[in-house]
């Protein structure tokens, strides 16, 4: 029903987002693959650009920061405030706007069909978390714990099978959300491809 | 009584493939005081109010309140044009009751202070004080719908589009709330599929198949629908 | 809002209670450059004992606090214990006793000062960005939203989650994450049209 995008649309959606990655990272942590507990956070983190864009994605997940810095408790555990960011582990949450950006960011130039691709999107956001937030997670590992890189790499790696499997179902939700909204990004596609208006009346 | 127009206006939607049309043609002046559109499910007449102020773009044709194009000088219908929504929970928008009003307020209220002060004494003429504190999220259907009304015509609005705002409701909030909105001094379009309340209005619409196909007297415009639908 | 929510503010009407919230944020980031700078052992010790003397006269919770820091102090006795390792005892009194003291003065910030007051100084602190196209207006906007949306978005989980369950497909993560991610994108469009007819973001 709704064709143009308003500002008003844009700015709840960057709002929903920060609130389904604070959701994602409260609720209970669910156990896919072994002892590991896996919280929804990056999926939610690389869902907000694939699903946004790279402006939209990137500007939820701050929101998201920016509201858990400022005391609500919406990091993983129940944490909140400042103190989080200053802990070894803020390479990982500073790491998450950037990847959330990338991730839109290559969305975005993906041809209209491949947005229903489920490997593409999920290449998209794998690449996206694993240039930026792991750098940037064992960065912060190197500065703020005093390891060194290979340390902190081997710390890492505990993630991996984990990020595997959320982006695997990050990809489902995006290719299923744009199939549910065609004009999430914008395009104008739809409307040029088929300027003639074909007569179908509303059932 | 406001003025309102479409001119030749239709509106088509881009699915993933191509176009849908929601709304054939249609020309249209309503200057009457209450005005019902009434029809089935997915038959435009939703279309037809989100027209008025501008949610939905006209595909062809013009829309005008009051002489102003709603394409070019939305903001200013706007203004003028408020509008309620079936789902209360979808249009409170703030985390607390005078939040939600104050929101409405920021043009007329500078500060903070000020807007909050004047959220409160909205809040008591509809019978809200001492809601100013609860949290939106927590209030029922028919508290959320009158607060929803409250934050619109906080800013005292000349026309009201109100898109089946008794649907969700149970019979008493219905009721209350169906004479509140034929009580107002605005002029009033109200999508409803409640019959009683739409024959009690000035004028009917009844639209089908993205076209009107009924328009005039309330009482034969929703015999027609009873017999037909 | 859910009581979960409500987080480590403690009301109060300590000086600190009162000391405006921009004060206070701007205190913190200068304490955090300060304590990295400095170095040493005894200094470290130093800058903890006043971060932990702040935080009581704030009057925060012991257990409350403890608890949503706790895999914060977990870490830092991990990395404790991986410094006397790897260097040496007054490395490892430095390293930790910097991470507690900005943990302390971070949660005394947070425990003084309600989470809209930081976020109306953060809107303020912005202005000088509406050059480069920062609304401080919709950034408070913005916030505001989400606080709305936390609790909502909770909700929505949750009927998803029933809406699985009774279809008898609770184990399939697909049938649990698809339909919620629409219902949160189609309720933030909804809200989007609120608020464009509401004039607001116009």
């Amino acid at each position: 029903m709704r064709t143009r995008r308003n500002p008003g649309t844009d700015i709840a959606l960057v709002a929903a987002f920060a609130a389904l990655v604070a959701a994602c990272a409260l609720l209970p942590a669910i156990k896919l693959a072994g002892p590991v507990p896996i919280t929804l956070q990056t999926f939610a983190v690389l869902l907000s650009g694939a699903v946004l864009g790279m402006r939209r994605g990137f500007l939820a997940v701050v929101l998201y920061l920016a509201v858990g810095a400022a005391g609500l408790p919406v990091f993983s555990g129940g944490a909140a405030g400042l103190a989080v960011l200053a802990g070894p582990t803020a390479g990982y949450l500073v790491g998450f706007p950037l990847a959330a950006a990338l991730c839109g960011l290559l969305v975005e130039r993906l041809p209209r069909r491949s947005l229903a691709s489920v490997p593409v999107v999920f290449a998209a956001g794998l690449f996206s978390s694993a240039a930026l937030i792991h750098t940037c997670g064992m960065t912060g590992l190197v500065l703020r714990a005093d390891l060194t890189w290979a340390q902190a790499f081997d710390v890492d790696k505990v993630f991996w099978i984990g990020d595997v499997l959320k982006n695997a179902a990050m990809a489902f939700v995006a290719t299923a959300v744009h199939r549910a909204f065609p004009d999430m990004l914008g395009r104008k596609a739809a409307l040029t491809r088929s300027e003639q208006p074909e007569s179908s009346p509303a059932a | 009584m406001s003025e309102i127009r479409l001119a030749q206006v239709t509106v088509s939607v881009p699915t993933g493939e191509g176009h849908r049309r929601i709304l054939d043609e249609t020309t249209l002046d309503l200057t009457e005081h209450r005005i019902a559109l009434i029809g089935p499910n997915g038959s435009g007449k939703s279309t037809l109010a989100r027209l008025v102020n501008g949610l939905v773009p006209a595909t062809t044709g013009r829309v005008l309140v009051d002489g102003l194009d709603v394409a070019r000088a939305g903001r200013e219908v706007r203004r003028r044009v408020g509008f309620v929504f079936t789902d209360p929970a979808a249009q409170l928008v703030m985390p607390t009751a005078r939040e939600d009003v104050a929101l409405s307020l920021r043009r007329a209220h500078p500060t903070k202070a000020e807007r909050l002060a004047a959220a409160e004494r909205v809040l008591a003429d509809f019978g809200l004080g001492g809601f100013g504190e609860r949290s939106v999220h927590g209030l029922s259907g028919g508290e959320g719908q009158l607060l929803a009304l409250a934050g619109v015509l906080a800013t005292a609005p000349s026309v009201l589009v109100a898109d089946e705002p008794t649907t969700l409701l149970d019979l008493g909030n219905s009721r209350r709330i169906g004479d509140l909105l034929l009580g107002l001094p605005q002029q009033l379009v109200l999508v409803t599929h409640d019959l009683e309340l739409a024959a009690r209005c000035d004028r009917v619409l009844l639209v089908r198949g993205g076209r009107i196909e009924r328009d005039g007297d309330p009482a034969e415009v929703v015999g027609h629908y009873r017999a037909t639908a | 809002m859910s009581a979960q929510l409500l987080g480590l503010h403690r009301p109060g009407d300590t000086r600190l209670h009162r000391l405006g919230a921009g004060v206070k944020l701007l205190g913190l980031m200068v304490a955090g450059v300060v304590v990295v700078v400095v170095r040493g052992p005894v200094p470290a010790l130093g800058f903890l004992a006043v971060a932990v003397a702040l935080l009581a006269w704030s009057g925060a919770r012991i257990v409350a606090t403890v608890r949503a820091m706790r895999w914060l102090l977990l870490t830092a006795a991990v990395l404790g214990a991986w410094t006397v390792w790897q260097h040496d005892w007054p490395r490892a009194v430095e390293v930790v006793a910097d991470l507690l003291a900005l943990i302390a003065l971070a949660t005394t910030l947070t425990v003084t000062t309600p989470v809209d007051e930081v976020m109306d100084a953060v809107a303020h602190g912005l202005r000088p960005l509406r050059r480069v196209g920062v609304d401080p207006e919709q950034v408070a906007l913005a916030f505001s939203l989400m606080l709305r949306a936390i609790p909502t978005t909770l909700s929505l989980a949750e009927d998803s989650r029933h809406a699985a369950l009774a279809r008898g497909l609770e184990r399939s993560p697909r049938a649990l994450l698809v339909p919620f991610v629409i219902r949160v994108v189609a309720r933030a469009r909804d809200t989007g049209d609120a608020l464009h007819a509401r004039g607001i973001g116009d």
